[in-house]
């Protein structure tokens, strides 16, 4: 191998890192914030139901983008300091996609028959019991193949950072470009593999999760698939 | 530092004539994503043995990487190496227009799954030819419950384009780049740049819904 191809390799794969920093904490805040807005839609009260649609129509309705900038070069000049880039980078991406998680959420949690709900009544189950015991169990092997595809869509916004410099992989390729412009074909090579890669990772996951949470819950697993082949459209 | 409303008014006029660039970046690789879909989505189901898997592979690779990554890439790489320099609003529009070909070839395969086997039997024993059977039967058919999901992917594209200003397209969130740096206040132009996304979106996705609603009644 010649000197600059290490070079171009080492200093993308030298990207890696921050790309999963960013993935797997993004992923992370968008469970917690997913579940919380999601459940509280659900809610009685007014209030909450009102607040929750608010978090989600505002972050789905403004761009990643347009966030990512405004966290990080306005929020400063509003409260006098600066994110680390790749923190504000989790933190754009968790609440974004916490925001589309959420609807996930409802929809399976909608999606359990109310007969279930019903049988935990007549058990006499507290509603706390009833939510942890009975409806969730059966609503998180729902959400997902639609939550892997929200993931997916996640890990492919890291690239987003590269506008704040968070040294993930796509910036190590734009430093890199100017120099071995001779070198291209190479250095976005190099780049889509790694997000195909961290994409084929995070699918096998959430195919392994399905067929563990569905055993739990005496079901049949669903059936073995390609890889490739992610359950219907994002 | 403070909200200061005589420089809204003073930004507003700018960063509406980013936004009818990024409707118009919109609307035109939208069009490319649904033209370009369905003929991914034929190019599958056709029986070429080696072709549709190469499509599948196609379809797979640019769902699964980043949209930004597939500008650069056509922007830096496959323009010089054809030899050509088109702008770079063409540039986003094809490269907004392929990587959502990608999601709608899918909602093109599963509307045209859906529809019932005895239309294409009755086709058949009407001996209707081939380009027939797609333009007359199954498209008149399929077409109509997808546009929800078009709709959906339309919105979407509507709120990535602001990543086309890494190759300088001066849509709103680079108009509002510009006045904050040429006035070194931010908070104003980047606010509105996101209400007016708001503005846009929101409305679009209820009246998406809506429609979602009348087709589930079809």
């Amino acid at each position: 191998m010649s000197d600059s191809t290490s070079n171009i390799i080492s200093t993308i794969l030298g990207g890696l890192g921050a790309t999963v920093y960013a993935t797997v904490g993004g992923i992370a805040l968008t469970i917690v914030l997913a579940f919380l807005a999601g459940l509280a839609m659900l809610s009685r009260s007014r209030t909450v139901r009102f607040i929750s649609r608010v978090y989600v129509e505002g972050f789905r309705g403004t761009s990643e983008v347009v966030q990512l900038f405004w966290l990080y070069f306005v929020l400063p000049a509003l409260v006098g300091f600066k994110l680390v880039p790749l923190f504000a980078g989790i933190v754009v991406l968790g609440l974004n996609h916490g925001a589309y998680g959420a609807e996930i959420v409802r929809g399976a949690v909608q999606s359990v028959p109310p007969a279930q709900r019903e049988g935990a009544v007549a058990l006499s189950f507290s509603p706390a019991q009833r939510m942890f015991r009975v409806i969730l169990p059966q609503a998180v092997v729902e959400m997902l193949p639609p939550f892997n595809n929200l993931f997916i869509q996640l890990m492919k916004s890291t690239a987003l950072l590269y506008f704040i410099s968070a040294g993930e992989i796509t910036e190590k390729g734009e430093l890199l470009r100017p120099v071995y412009g001779s070198q291209l074909v190479l250095i976005y090579g190099v780049e889509l593999l790694c997000y195909l890669a961290i994409a084929v990772i995070i699918t096998i996951v959430m195919r392994v999760l399905e067929r563990v949470l569905s055993r739990r819950l005496g079901r049949a697993a669903p059936k073995r698939q390609n890889v490739w082949a992610r359950a219907g459209a994002a | 530092m403070e909200w200061n409303w005589s420089y809204v008014w003073e930004s507003i006029p700018l960063l509406l004539k980013g936004l009818l660039v990024t409707v118009e970046l919109t609307l035109l690789g939208s069009a490319v994503a649904y033209v370009l879909g369905l003929v991914l989505a034929l190019l599958r189901r056709a029986r070429i043995p080696v072709l549709s898997q190469l499509v599948y592979l196609f379809i797979e690779v640019v769902r699964s990487t980043p949209l930004l990554i597939q500008v650069f890439f056509i922007f830096y790489l496959l323009w010089p190496a054809l030899g050509i320099t088109p702008s770079a609003f063409l540039t986003g529009v094809l490269a907004l227009g392929i990587h959502y070909a990608t999601y709608t070839s899918e909602v093109y395969r599963a509307g045209i799954d859906a529809i019932p086997k005895g239309q294409w039997e009755a086709a058949t024993a009407l001996s209707l030819p081939r380009s027939r059977v797609w333009t007359g039967i199954i498209l008149p058919q399929a077409v109509p419950r997808l546009l929800p999901a078009l709709g959906n992917y339309m919105i979407s594209m509507f709120k990535e384009t602001p990543l086309l200003l890494s190759i300088g397209v001066l849509e709103v969130l680079n108009r509002a780049k510009e006045q904050g740096a040429a006035t070194f206040q931010v908070i104003e132009p980047y606010t509105l740049a996101g209400i007016l996304f708001l503005l846009i979106s929101y409305p679009s996705s209820i009246l998406v819904r809506r429609l979602e609603r009348r087709v589930g009644q079809l």
